[in-house]
């Protein structure tokens, strides 16, 4: 048979992460295997070709396109400043002479005698890109970028908006039940990578925003609180670029959901410690979960170059883990009604398909909860929690 | 090469001797495979395996995941089929397939973008011959379409499309706005989505004496293909062309780059098409074989696709981001949450329904465990599959542009170009396809959420696709369309029955119509429905029975207000609706009315048996 699996989330206090960090377009690589970085590193960089902007001629100087060249004062590949003109014509009459002014500071790119248009490039836009992580560099990619691996501790949460940022692990809350109130963020709280416990709602949000905190980690957000931060209803889950003045990943889902308490305990293990997150998600095929990355202290012994014998076992970059299959013992979460966000052990996996109260036949499996019921939740309504 | 008479009855010969076909459908999450057999005398599906697709890391490669959905039909039918990774063939003595093929939607499908020059006319004709061949299309480009050119070119630059077409302009007339959107592709510089290093395909099917102009300016910089132009005349469109070019290039370009494709190509015994195009491709050859109008939808997690055939014309539609899973949440930002919280009869505060979506946007796989839980998807549902409509409505007209000849008696109906060409009371047969629909767990539910969202209007036969296989029955029709009929009919469609729907409106229980039914043992039974009732009458698959209706004078069942119609119902699993509902449906807008009136139409259907029928 083809393999079941179960999608976890990875949650590890100790493994090693690799991101592969590469440039949108060819740049220069400023980094070597086996470098020492920070987050903050910039480690290649490249510049994005300027917008194109076009400028029909002909129609503002009333000429025929096949004449455009006679009347432009300006070739292909020369530098024009904004207002500077591109084009004149020549009139008996002087002061009936009209130009064409450049609207904006660039170079010429193209000269069309079918359409009478010219294409004018703004100038390039320097990119940096940093290393995001505390790490070393352990391969690189010419002209492309570079891998950065570091052995860290990694919780991945289940939806996040805004980019990457980094900062020291703070804990606001006493019990991963409880809500992170406005009450609770302080000022020191500025540039820290805040922990909550079940929920974030709209004001705390706006009390973290104004405090300078980097980002939020929590169990849960109301959707009706992230329709209003973010000022439109979220219709497909692919993020990471939403500017709302600060980083926020949830861990457990929609709604008031207890964060899973050890993925609380491992972060509060953690505070004072920096670390690097990103809120980036995507939930399509090639899946990208947020996540959260505190590198180890004290820093490893830089990892050997490469052909010295590669580290197995490392992350490359993959958000989703696949499980080999369910087993009787294992821990599991529910990720769905009637159930939802309670984490219990498999204690049965029967093969037949079971009749669920909707009238649908589905594999299921028996779980226990922590008061000792016995409960049947369909296979597909779990997630593996994995150490 | 030409194929001399000889060899044509050769191949015949051949595919009619097939016993046994493999196809796969390599989807973006799952790859399906089934394998067809011959029965006696007949085709019929008869195992189906499935694994996840392994098109993206860690993998890299899908065949793996062909290879891991073939072993399963092997495991469950006994025969064998591969040798190590190879697929034997032909089949001999319950050893190996005689062909197989295969569909792929793995990786996104094929995304396009199309430039046209006016956007009502050879933009739109440009999106129907990208949609038609099963691609995406991810903007449409237009000399009038309100951008900027600045804007236009950073659109180009900032989508990457697996190709563009460009069209523009009737064969004779003029160039420069044609070439004017070529300047804007080449000064974007676009890059396909795979394979960076690779030039963009584009395909020029526009005015042919822009051609010399075209090749000059984008021939160095693109990987440009001529196709002969979809609008040669404005009375005209001629979208065969351009369609074939754009699958021949999903071949070499798109789907040379995708991880494992090139070997999986070598595996099978006709080109691999895109899923959508093979759905298309047999509704399309299912309506011309039984002269029918059809109405198609398959609503996946993250879109939806409507197909129709309508007096033997052939569109589709694909909207992007509506969707069960990944798409959930689009639909409630499109439609708004009032108009999912319509549809329930127990009804959830917003902040619950709200959280739920959400929840089933970032955990697509999870299902309903709840009655609670399976009303709110189905009530999204409705609204996804109606927004959709709406969206197919909007393309499948006819053309625009086209000046008409009228005579005295069309001055008094003036109708412009671009009429929609579904007329609901001319569609014979609506077929729902897609997890919720397929799998509801009961198919009265499947056949009431297309009858809410499509509003049905006369007589309608309703169908689901049992298991999904219409995308492996599509391609399988290029090489064998009896056996891919002959399965179409029997294994994949189940019929649902049919729905008598009444347009026009009254108060609350006036007359709406009378019925008479006469079923094939003799059997009578008659009646008459108020307004906002709702009734399902036993019909089983294959039986037919002879209706007559009479609608009161404000209501129309396809003969005209007031005016009796005598028609033939076909059955299904779920029977005869006689729907007196109203058109548009009437859903009272105080909610406790609301409710009162949701319970009665689920009590009336049995929309939700309390066990298993």
């Amino acid at each position: 048979m083809a393999h079941s699996y179960t999608p976890g989330l990875r949650m590890a206090s100790q493994t090693v992460v690799r991101k592969r960090r590469i440039l949108p377009i060819p740049g220069q690589v400023l980094v070597h295997e086996g470098q020492a970085v920070t987050a903050t590193t910039v480690i290649a960089q490249t510049e994005l070709p300027g917008k194109v902007h076009a400028v029909n001629v002909v129609n503002l100087l009333g000429i025929v396109p096949q004449e455009i060249r006679h009347y432009m004062l300006k070739r292909e590949g020369d530098a024009v400043q904004a207002g500077e003109p591109l084009a004149e014509n020549r009139p008996v009459i002087k002061w009936l002479k009209t130009q064409v002014p450049s609207p904006i500071t660039g170079t010429i790119e193209t000269v069309s005698e079918v359409t009478g248009q010219v294409f004018l490039r703004e100038p390039p836009r320097p990119l940096a890109l940093t290393a995001y992580l505390d790490g070393h560099v352990v391969e690189t990619f010419p002209g492309q970028g570079a891998t950065v691996e570091t052995a860290c501790s990694l919780v991945q949460g289940i939806f996040g908006i805004g980019g990457e940022a980094v900062g020291t692990i703070a804990v606001a809350v006493g019990s991963p039940e409880d809500e992170l109130t406005p009450e609770q963020i302080t000022d020191a709280h500025r540039g820290t990578i805040l922990v909550g416990g079940s929920l974030i709602g709209r004001d705390g949000f706006a009390r973290a925003k104004q405090a300078g905190v980097a980002a939020i980690v929590v169990g849960g957000i109301h959707d009706l609180d992230l329709k209003l931060l973010l000022g439109r209803d979220l219709g497909v889950a692919i993020t990471g670029t939403e500017q709302v003045g600060l980083t926020l990943i949830i861990t457990e889902g929609f709604g008031r959901i207890a964060m899973a308490r050890r993925t609380f305990d491992l972060l509060v293990s953690k505070v004072g410690q920096r670390a690097s997150c990103s809120g980036e998600t995507q939930i399509r095929a090639g899946v990208i979960r947020p996540e959260v990355i505190v590198p180890l202290t004290p820093p490893p012994i830089p990892p050997p170059r490469r052909g010295e014998g590669e580290g197995g076992g490392a992350e490359e970059g993959v958000s989703v883990v696949i499980g080999g299959g369910l087993k009787v013992g294992d821990q599991i979460r529910i990720i769905r009604e009637p159930y939802f966000g309670r984490i219990c052990r498999v204690s049965a996996l029967p093969t037949d398909l079971r009749l669920l109260p909707t009238g649908s036949k589905a594999r299921v499996l028996e779980a226990e909860l922590d008061d000792g019921q016995h409960i049947i939740i369909p296979r597909t309504n779990v997630e593996l929690l994995e150490a | 090469m030409q194929v001399s008479a000889k060899d044509a009855i050769d191949v015949t010969t051949q595919w009619t001797q097939m016993k046994a076909i493999l196809a796969t459908d390599c989807g973006s999450t799952t790859t399906k495979a089934i394998l067809i057999e011959k029965v006696g005398e007949e085709y019929r599906q008869t195992f189906r395996g499935e694994s996840p697709t392994t098109v993206e890391a860690p993998f890299d490669d899908v065949t793996r995941g062909v290879l891991n959905a073939i072993q399963e039909v092997e495991e469950l039918s006994g025969r064998k089929i591969l040798d190590g990774e190879k697929i034997l063939t032909p089949a001999e003595g319950g050893r190996g397939v005689d062909i197989y093929v295969s569909t792929s939607s793995a990786g996104g499908g094929l995304q396009m973008m199309v430039a046209g020059v006016v956007m009502a006319m050879t933009a739109e004709s440009a999106q129907r011959c990208a949609l038609g061949a099963g691609a995406i299309v991810m903007d449409v480009l237009a000399s009038n379409d309100g951008r900027a050119a600045h804007e236009k070119i950073e659109r180009i630059r900032v989508l990457r499309p697996d190709m563009i077409l460009l069209s523009g302009g009737t064969d004779g007339g003029t160039i420069s706005h044609v070439v004017e959107l070529a300047e804007y592709i080449r000064a974007a510089d676009p890059k396909p989505r795979l394979g960076g290093s690779f030039k963009l395909p584009v395909i020029f099917a526009g005015n042919k004496d822009a051609r010399g102009r075209i090749q000059d300016i984008l021939g160095d910089r693109t990987a440009l293909v001529m196709a002969d132009n979809i609008r040669p005349v404005l009375e005209r469109e001629n979208l065969a062309p351009a369609r074939h070019k754009i699958h021949d290039l999903f071949l070499e370009h798109v789907m040379a780059q995708a991880p494992g494709y090139g070997v999986l190509m070598g595996w099978t015994g006709a080109p691999i098409m895109p899923t959508p195009a093979a759905v298309g491709l047999i509704m399309e050859n299912a309506a011309r074989a039984q002269g029918l109008n059809l109405l198609g939808v398959d609503i996946g997690g993250a879109t939806t696709d409507v197909f129709s055939v309508v007096d033997g014309q052939f569109t589709r539609t694909v909207s992007a981001n509506l969707g069960m899973s990944y798409s959930i949440s689009n639909v409630l930002a499109e439609a708004g949450i009032e108009k999912i919280e319509r549809w329930l009869a127990d009804p959830l505060a917003e902040q619950e329904m709200r959280n739920r979506i959400k929840n089933k946007m970032i955990r697509p796989t999870t299902i309903p465990q709840t009655q609670a839980d399976l009303a709110l998807e189905q009530a999204v549902a409705r609204e996804a599959l109606r927004l959709a409509l709406d969206q197919h409505k909007a393309l499948a007209v006819g053309l625009k542009g086209v000046q008409m000849e009228r005579t005295i008696a069309d001055a008094f109906e003036q109708e412009e170009g671009g009429k929609s060409l579904i007329d609901l009371y001319r569609i014979d047969l609506i077929i729902g396809s897609g997890g919720i629909l397929s799998h509801a767990p009961h198919r009265v539910q499947a056949m009431m959420m297309m009858i809410d969202a499509y509003q049905p209007l006369g007589l309608t036969q309703f169908a689901v696709d049992s298991i999904f296989m219409m995308p492996h029955l599509g391609v399988l029709s290029e090489v064998n369309e009896r056996a891919a009929t002959e399965v179409f009919l029997k294994d994949c469609l189940v019929p649902l029955g049919s729905c008598l729907a009444a347009d026009g409106r009254a108060k609350r229980g006036e007359p709406c119509f009378a019925y008479a039914i006469r079923f094939a043992d003799g059997r009578l039974a008659q009646g008459a429905l108020r307004f906002g009732e709702i009734l399902r009458i036993d019909l089983p698959p294959g039986a037919e029975a002879d209706l007559q209706a009479e609608p009161s004078k404000g209501f129309d069942l396809g003969a005209g207000k007031g005016k009796a119609v005598k028609l033939q119902a076909k059955g299904g699993v779920v029977g005869l609706i006689l729907d007196a509902r109203g058109r548009p449906l009437y859903l009272a807008e105080e909610e406790s009315e609301r409710v009162a009136q949701l319970r009665a139409w689920a009590k009336a259907v049995d929309l939700y048996p309390t066990e298993e029928g």
